[in-house]
């Protein structure tokens, strides 16, 4: 029997203390929050080690802290090509675009793509491509955070989503970047710690050998749970969505905007080694996780709760450290979708105010005061935005869609990025058509593909054959990008390559 | 004729830009080998080497050490030489 869906006082508790704090955060770094500067960038004061801290938090959302152990503890080894799925984009994000990012741009990955490329072409399609992946991925975290506070506080749906929209909304539109940050911390070393703790306690119960709980999983389910299983029945399944995992993490705007909080492009260079050192202990520890619901919860008691498996974490803090560890756990899950929600209504308020209103609408003639204005009611507007998609989307099967905003930012977002920082022939006609294509085709193949068709609509088949575009929609965004450039070459792009190149290595022009 | 330090700048770019795509090669190497084996090697991911230990597992903890492993190469290159290279480059006396 679970006290889970029953109100918990610790887990009440634990939020109401969790929401004090970062409210106090944010009235803090809202004294703070005067300029532009220190709205969207938290004025570049973030250190490397924080913000490596931050970018973890931003990234390791609910679904992979509840999804992964859930699949893990239902699917046993298959479930743990998602734990090391979600951890090899961050690599790529070091090597190709934390540097270069922090040097080029100011506020948002369009920065860099139009700093020598004609701004209002480059800009609208920016930010339609960041848009789309906001409000994609704002989507399935709000119906996620619905179902979960549902389940675990015993609220309505609708209460829940208004909760999380309201409580997000004060932290960016006071706080800006600088309360985003420091909840992202405080959310990650909770996370961390919370997942530490409960494998400490689910080890102990195996003589602190993982290989112990490994084998107590395969006398409980048979050896099959601890080998490849149906999940990779076709490996280009597999490939797709590792291409989209990858790259995605590359192109997803509330993670780059992250590197415009430190001051320099070493300490850039330093955030993402410390997020990667993080994200892949925090992916380590679902290993143990995920196996440890198989055995101390077993699979009956985790679907009776939740069919997807969703709550085998919980119920395993449950199993081991009581109702007031249950509570605690609940507690953290529910500050881990504050706080990514937080992150992608700040990136989504950057390209709706500083790409869309400042350099498109005013071409660059807005003054400071103007565009904090904007900003806050950009927040404003996506905030209600994601209250009322959360509330219409109720009892939707969203899983796809992180799969999709991984997708789009893949193939909209890093072609692109990544071209225009790496070609000196690329063009503005080029990262025009690769941004649209990108878009357009993620878009249209998802549509297509048996996710929606098959999972979500019920037809018996569908027109496109992989569950996840990307292993299309990448090489196709980038052969679009590259033809177009090829085609109509542009002398003025090409003379500006030079300032690029320099100020991508040294920064700003001593 | 570019000059002296705007060749230096475009070297190191090219070498930046060098070491970065062979790194990345490097992870797309070990995450689709390591995808590539589930699909194709069922039996040999599901050999047991030690108690519940399969070598499937044993890979998949790899994967995360390797991205650790090519993150604190980088890392350590361009702390070094890179950050040398960029000091040279960015000091005031240096030809403009």
């Amino acid at each position: 029997m679970t006290g889970l869906g029953a109100p918990n006082p610790v887990a009440i508790t634990c939020f109401f203390v969790f929401i004090a704090v970062t409210l106090g955060i944010t009235y803090w770094a809202a004294r703070r929050t005067k300029t532009t500067s220190e709205f969207y960038a938290a004025g570049h004061s973030i250190t490397g080690f924080q913000n490596g801290l931050a970018l973890a938090g931003d990234y390791m959302s609910a679904a992979s802290f509840l999804g992964i152990a859930g699949m893990v503890s239902l699917s046993g080894f298959d479930g743990l090509i998602y734990s090391t799925g979600w951890l090899v984009g961050w690599p790529v994000v070091l090597f190709l675009i934390a540097e270069p990012l922090r040097n080029l741009g100011k506020y948002t990955f369009a920065d860099v793509v139009a700093y020598r490329l004609a701004h209002v072409p480059i800009r609208v399609c920016a930010a339609i491509g960041t848009l789309a992946v906001v409000v994609v991925y704002l989507i399935a975290q709000m119906v996620g955070a619905g179902n979960l506070i549902r389940m675990m506080f015993g609220l309505t749906y609708e209460q829940a989503i208004v909760v999380v929209g309201v409580v997000m909304i004060a932290y960016v539109l006071f706080g800006g970047m600088i309360a985003t940050t420091w909840v992202q911390i405080v959310k990650a070393v909770l996370l961390v710690g919370g997942a530490f703790i409960l494998t400490v306690l689910v080890l102990a119960q195996f003589s602190f050998s993982p290989i112990a709980l490994f084998s107590a999983a395969a006398a409980k389910y048979g050896d099959a749970v601890l080998a490849p299983g149906k999940l990779v029945s076709n490996p280009w399944d597999a490939i797709s969505l590792g291409l989209a995992l990858m790259f995605g993490t590359a192109g997803l705007p509330h993670i780059l905007m992250r590197f415009y909080t430190v001051p320099d492009a070493k300490a850039a260079r330093t955030s993402v080694f410390y997020a990667t050192a993080f994200i892949g202990f925090f992916y380590l520890l679902t290993f143990v996780l995920g196996f440890g619901a198989m055995v101390l919860v077993g699979h009956d008691a985790i679907r009776a709760v939740d069919p997807g498996g969703n709550m085998a974490a919980p119920l395993l803090a449950e199993v081991v450290g009581g109702s007031g560890f249950l509570g605690f756990i609940a507690a953290v899950a529910f500050a881990t979708i504050l706080a990514v929600v937080a992150g992608l209504t700040l990136s989504g308020a950057a390209a709706l105010s500083h790409d869309l209103w400042v350099h498109v609408f005013r071409h660059g003639h807005a003054d400071d005061k103007e565009q904090l204005r904007v900003a806050r009611a950009a927040t404003l507007v996506l905030g209600v935005l994601a209250i009322t998609l959360g509330i219409l989307f109720k009892g939707q099967n969203v899983a796809f869609m992180v799969g999709l905003a991984f997708a789009i930012a893949a193939s909209a977002n890093f072609p692109a990025l990544f071209l225009s920082m790496f070609w000196r022939g690329f063009t503005t006609a080029g990262a025009v058509a690769s941004m649209t294509t990108g878009t357009g085709a993620a878009l249209l193949l998802i549509y297509l593909s048996p996710t929606i068709q098959i999972d979500v609509l019920k037809n018996t088949a569908a027109i496109f054959p992989l569950k996840n575009p990307a292993l299309v929609t990448v090489p196709l965004s980038f052969a679009v990008g590259i033809l177009v450039s090829l085609l109509r070459p542009e002398a003025k792009a090409a003379v500006g390559f030079d300032e690029v190149e320099s100020r991508a290595l040294l920064g700003v022009k001593h | 004729m570019p000059e002296p330090r705007e060749q230096d700048i475009a070297r190191l770019a090219a070498r930046r830009w060098r070491i970065a795509l062979c790194l990345t090669a490097a992870m797309l190497a070990v995450y689709f080998g390591f995808i590539l084996l589930i699909a194709f090697a069922k039996p040999l991911m599901a050999r047991p080497l030690s108690g519940g230990l399969t070598l499937g597992i044993l890979l998949g903890v790899l994967v995360i050490v390797a991205a650790w492993g090519l993150t604190f190469v980088y890392v350590w290159w361009a702390n070094g030489r890179y950050d040398a290279e960029l000091a040279r480059l960015a000091r005031p006396g240096a030809p403009q």
